[in-house]
């Protein structure tokens, strides 16, 4: 069947998609301890008594879960470079640094992660009832103490459902790194389609793939709020 | 109006370039508006389909909102777009190529395809929030269906889905952005001409000014609107503490206590 022929076999493009996805989850896996982390030091920020930093963390968190994905992943791309422009100038001009896209995309996809997970974390660390820190704190903990043994280990369970959600919009985001040439799923599609011109058949397809790896991180992800919910059952 | 907005003071940049990125500003606005308005029409279809017993009905729109949540934006987008062009001489058949031809209705198509997804989801949310207690006490009261739905289902759902559908319209306006990969000058596209011709990377912090006032008026004008429509919620709550307990007769006026 030449349908089949366009994917599997010598000149099929099935090679390339799954190298794609393998991609897309490579990206979006690698984001993850940054943004995620980056978004509990922001909670954690959040709740310094320093008014300045409160505001600037607040401030990072509104901007870039106000402006488009796509927007921040060109300010972080286009910033990068011409920040680094900046410096290579400062040390001559015969060196000339290139961004890579897919490190610039990890950077901007973490960015807007860390933006959107510290609403979760501060929610998270709010849940946790104030006697217990009070009563770390009468028990002599010091406060970094108290935050690590007592309030963290118990932000997890609570955070799980809100950083699944941020899990799946960060995976479909990952799609917009194609833009910058990188070579994840989603580019690997556009470009088999552009080269057979049969989008009918690899967008789809990558529509599919797309689908089986949201429906696989929902179970994993049930499975993780079962097993952190094991003890409240 | 804005569009003559000519003077920037100290922004030549935003000056010169202002009447672009106002066209790909309108360009967004109609996109949004569209696509959400059309989108909300369609979701409570969707949604009843999905929660009616027709177990084929329910199971197709399962499909589809799966399908439209489950996969990027993006890739909706170039399915449309370019799948379109694919199918040519039958569009062109059946006399719908003028209407695929044109990036902006491929944008359109896709993004309200994709809001109709989430807003049905957000229905659903909304109307399994009234309590089942309250629709069999209507019905045992004789209200019809449709004055039940109308009069005791709707108020409450809306009041729930207040909230996720502001932040539905603000996901959308920054999912309009994408409709510059498809060539589109919306305001983001407009940003990215203005970059090619300048190479000056702040047109696009400009940029992320204008969305950023868009989405953060929308949602402060949706928290006011919020706390206004659920004012009988919190003035019951505050009430209960503030009113002194009387079990007969009308309720005291509470006036505040001098010390």
């Amino acid at each position: 069947m030449a349908f089949l022929d366009l994917i599997i076999g010598p000149d099929g493009w099935g090679n390339l998609l799954m190298q794609g996805a393998a991609v897309t989850v490579a990206i979006a896996v690698t984001t993850v301890p940054f943004g995620f982390g980056g978004g509990l030091l922001l909670a954690i920020l959040k709740g310094s008594p320093n008014r300045l930093l409160r505001a600037g963390c607040d401030a990072f968190t509104t901007f870039f879960r106000g402006i488009p994905d796509l927007l921040s992943l060109f300010i972080v791309y286009f910033g990068l470079q011409a920040a680094l422009d900046k410096v290579s100038k400062l040390f001559g001009e015969s060196v000339h640094i290139e961004v890579s896209a897919f490190v610039a995309g990890v950077i901007a996809l973490s960015v807007v992660a860390a933006a959107y997970s510290s609403e979760v974390w501060v929610s998270a660390i709010s849940s946790v009832p104030k006697g217990q820190i009070e009563a770390a704190l009468s028990l002599g903990l010091t406060k970094s103490q108290t935050f690590r043994n007592i309030v963290l280990p118990q932000l997890f369970r609570i955070a799980l459902p809100g950083l699944g959600n941020i899990w799946t919009i960060l995976l479909k985001d990952t799609s917009l790194i194609s833009t910058l040439a990188v070579m994840d799923l989603m580019r690997a599609a556009f470009e088999a389609a552009r080269f057979t011109r049969q989008p009918l058949i690899f967008l789809p397809l990558a529509a599919g793939i797309y689908l089986i790896i949201s429906i696989v991180s929902t179970i994993v992800q049930s499975q993780l709020e079962r097993r952190s919910n094991r003890a409240y059952a | 109006m804005l569009e003559n907005l000519s003077s920037f003071i100290g922004l030549p940049l935003l000056e010169d370039n202002w009447p672009r990125l106002w066209s790909g500003l309108l360009i967004t606005f109609e996109i949004v508006i569209t696509s959400c308005s059309i989108g909300f029409v369609l979701a409570y279809p969707l949604c009843l389909a999905r929660m009616s017993k027709n177990w084929v009905l329910s199971k197709a729109v399962l499909g589809y909102v799966t399908l439209f949540r489950g996969t990027p934006l993006l890739c909706q987008l170039y399915l449309v777009y370019y799948g379109a062009g694919q199918i040519r001489p039958f569009l062109t058949d059946i006399g719908l190529w003028t209407f695929f031809r044109e990036a902006y209705f491929c944008c359109l198509l896709a993004f309200t395809l994709n809001t109709a997804a989430y807003q049905s989801e957000i229905f659903r949310g909304a109307l399994s929030a009234v309590p089942k207690g309250q629709v069999e006490a209507a019905r045992a009261l004789g209200l019809s269906s449709f004055a039940i739905t109308r009069h005791v289902i709707f108020p409450q759902a809306l009041l729930v889905a207040i909230r996720p559908l502001g932040n539905e319209v603000i996901g959308i306006i920054k999912a309009s952005a994408l409709s510059a990969i498809v060539t589109l000058p919306d305001l983001m596209g407009a940003t990215r001409t203005v970059y090619s011709h300048t190479f000056d990377f702040q047109i696009y912090l400009y940029c992320a000014l204008i969305y950023l006032a868009l989405t953060e008026t929308i949602r402060r004008v949706l928290l006011v609107v919020e706390a206004r429509y659920s004012r009988h919620l919190h003035v019951t709550a505050s009430a209960a503490v503030a009113a002194p307990k009387q079990r007969w007769g009308r309720a005291r006026q509470v006036t505040p206590q001098t010390p």
